[in-house]
């Protein structure tokens, strides 16, 4: 199995990320993907900058792949969407349909992104015919769901497309018109001031009763748990998955990769260190079950 | 042209409200896990399904079948019969979100038309042009994000027709890309038909007059004795960061467009839908009483002004006693 790096969901400093991505190239990571997915108003990272970074991950030995903005409103954002599918030269993720539009009008294959809910064999099967090369499995999908799309697929587990799972971050849950970072800080969305870039990991949302529960990062609503699926490497082994999907974090991301990496190599599976798995199991995605439970 | 008013019915009941009250078309489900809302006691019988489709015909309106959730790979064939079931039935189109299921409604049912549910999440021209090259979509419903300058845009270059919410409860995120229902509850609108479902709803009492309310363990909300409490609709409880406990993501109000009539009418929105098979008949036809007299006003040609009475019958079936105008009003997002 391949590990890979998804794209930053939060809105950091230049510096940051570029340091970021300069320590990634070290990193036993074998794809990482690029790009702002949450907000155009990010503008940290110009086209150059991105592209200065891709170059030095590809030299680093990487896969690098494209990922577009999750919910695209404007022109502006389609006109950023076709430089980059014309021009960029990069693998696509695409996070909408508006992006697959693109990558198949231009003939160019594209990894298919979470939320794009490919739910059934048929739905697979019909993106991969228009260029799908590689999905990466809904977020509120699990074991269960993809026994049975392998199972149902035409052509069996030779022609099952490449099966990329989030084996370990807070969970992507929903996409809104709204920026609640904005709204935290009693700002229209239109005069943010990115008031974001202050919350390098989001803005954490307790319930009254002070226990974490979700997770703010501009339009995107994320759990304040982190899943994790160290415990499970052997399940996704056996069930084909081929990518398994790291987010970064601003710091400590290194670890959880090396983690993962040895967990791969190791006979005995991992120590549970998240907070949550349920998704994986066919249950709230919140909660957490023993790796030792049948799926 | 004037715009089509389409509104829900979760029952017949429903149905002959909305008929009788001036809906120009009529949306229903199926009673299995084939649409959004899919509650115990509600939707139709292939038989009450014929019987509103030839009553709608016999008064020349339309009825629209909703199959807007996103089967399993074990599941292809529920819904699939069901599309089947739709069209044997002669229903003027059917409201779909998945690819697998429009390719199959494209291909064995050509002739039935297909419009693309809001639950299939397509904001731009682009996107909206995918689904009608691959499969023939003639109507598109789009989420809940876009602002009333963006839908002025959208509907100028879409390829296809274009439908809006106008009136009822207000989904926040983009539909069809919302899990906090499943993380919470293991169930949700894409796979289950269902939001914040009531059976993992838990009200407390506490003396004093306090209550609180749990969905699956997670707290809500809690309010005090002379508070309106809100059903807990997972985006609309109130939780706190570093401040004190606010509605974080949203309040517990309602869309009303009411105000954004003539403007809809000239972007080229073709039809508003009202949202609410889960309502009963009493809400089916109050509003669309309002919103018959409010289109009928429009296309007289005179100057339209809101009335007064019709914001009051409005906002007093709307979820929460408060309507907002969502973010077709820019400074919502």
């Amino acid at each position: 199995m391949k590990m890979t790096l998804g794209p930053i969901p939060y809105f950091w400093k230049r510096e940051a990320v570029h340091e970021f991505y300069e320590a990634a190239a070290t990193w036993p990571v074998d794809v990482v993907y690029l790009g702002e997915i949450i907000c155009s108003k990010r503008r940290e990272m110009r086209t150059q900058d991105w592209q200065e970074v891709a170059r030095l991950l590809r030299d680093a030995g990487k896969e690098v792949v494209f990922s577009t903005l999750s919910l695209i409103e404007a022109e502006s954002e389609i006109l950023a969407l076709n430089r980059w599918v014309e021009q960029g030269g990069l693998l696509i993720e695409a996070n909408d349909w508006s992006a697959v539009h693109c990558a198949h009008a231009h003939g160019l294959p594209f990894v298919a992104g979470a939320s794009l809910n490919l739910y059934n064999h048929e739905a697979l099967d019909f993106l991969q015919q228009r260029g799908m090369c590689r999905f990466v499995l809904g977020v509120d999908q699990g074991a269960g769901q993809l026994q049975a799309l392998r199972n149902q697929f035409p052509g069996g587990a030779q022609r099952f497309p490449d099966t990329e799972v989030l084996v370990w971050g807070r969970l992507p849950l929903a996409y809104s018109a709204r920026c609640f970072t904005a709204r935290a800080q009693e700002r229209s969305k239109d005069d943010c001031d990115h008031c974001c870039i202050q919350y390098p990991e989001g803005i954490l949302l307790d319930t009254r009763e002070e226990l974490p529960f979700l997770c703010l990062n501009g339009i995107q609503v994320l759990s304040a748990q982190c899943c994790d699926l160290g415990p499970e490497l052997h399940q996704l082994q056996a069930l084909g998955v081929t990518h398994l999907r790291i987010t970064p974090q601003p710091s400590g991301t290194g670890a959880v990769i090396e983690r993962f990496r040895q967990g791969l190599n190791a006979a005995t599976p991992l120590e549970r260190q998240g907070d949550c798995n349920g998704f994986w199991y066919g249950n709230p995605g919140m909660s957490w079950v023993s790796s030792a439970t049948p799926i | 042209m004037s715009m089509e008013l389409v509104c829900p019915a979760g029952s017949p009941a429903a149905f002959a409200a909305a008929l009788e009250n001036g809906a120009d078309a009529i949306y229903v489900g199926l009673r299995n896990h084939t649409n959004a809302r899919a509650f115990p006691g509600l939707n139709f019988t292939p038989q009450t399904l014929q019987e509103a489709v030839r009553q709608a015909h016999a008064r020349g309106r339309k009825v629209f079948l909703a199959l807007n959730t996103y089967p399993m790979a074990e599941q292809m064939a529920l819904w699939k019969e069901s599309i089947d079931c739709g069209v044997a039935a002669g229903v003027d189109a059917l409201i779909l979100a998945e690819i697998a299921l429009l390719d199959y409604a494209a291909k064995v049912h050509s002739n039935t038309p297909r419009h693309l549910s809001v639950q299939g999440s397509a904001t731009t021209p682009q996107a909206l042009r995918f689904f009608q090259e691959q499969f023939g979509i003639t109507r598109a419903v789009i989420p809940r994000v876009l602002s009333l300058e963006q839908v002025e845009r959208l509907c100028a270059n879409s390829p296809v027709h274009i439908e809006v919410f106008a009136f009822g409860s207000l989904c926040i995120m983009v539909e069809g890309r919302c899990q906090l229902s499943s993380f919470v509850t293991g169930r949700s609108p894409n796979c289950h038909g269902v939001c914040s479902p009531a059976e993992q709803v838990h009200w407390e009492e506490h003396p004093g007059g306090e209550r609180q309310v749990r969905l699956g363990s997670v707290l809500i909300d809690r309010f005090g004795p002379e508070e309106f409490a809100s059903y807990p609709t997972l985006c609309k409880g109130r939780y706190q960061g570093d401040s004190q406990p606010y509605y974080a993501l949203e309040e517990p109000v309602s869309l009303n467009t009411l105000a954004l009539l003539p403007r809809l009418a000239q972007a080229g929105v073709v039809a508003l839908k009202v949202e609410g098979r889960q309502r009963g008949p009493a809400y089916v036809s109050q509003v669309t009483q309002v919103w018959r007299a409010a289109l009928d006003a429009l296309d007289s040609g005179a100057p339209f002004t809101l009335k007064p009475e019709w914001q009051s019958r409005l906002a007093h079936v709307a979820e929460g006693k408060q309507t907002t105008l969502g973010p077709y009003h820019r400074s919502w997002q």
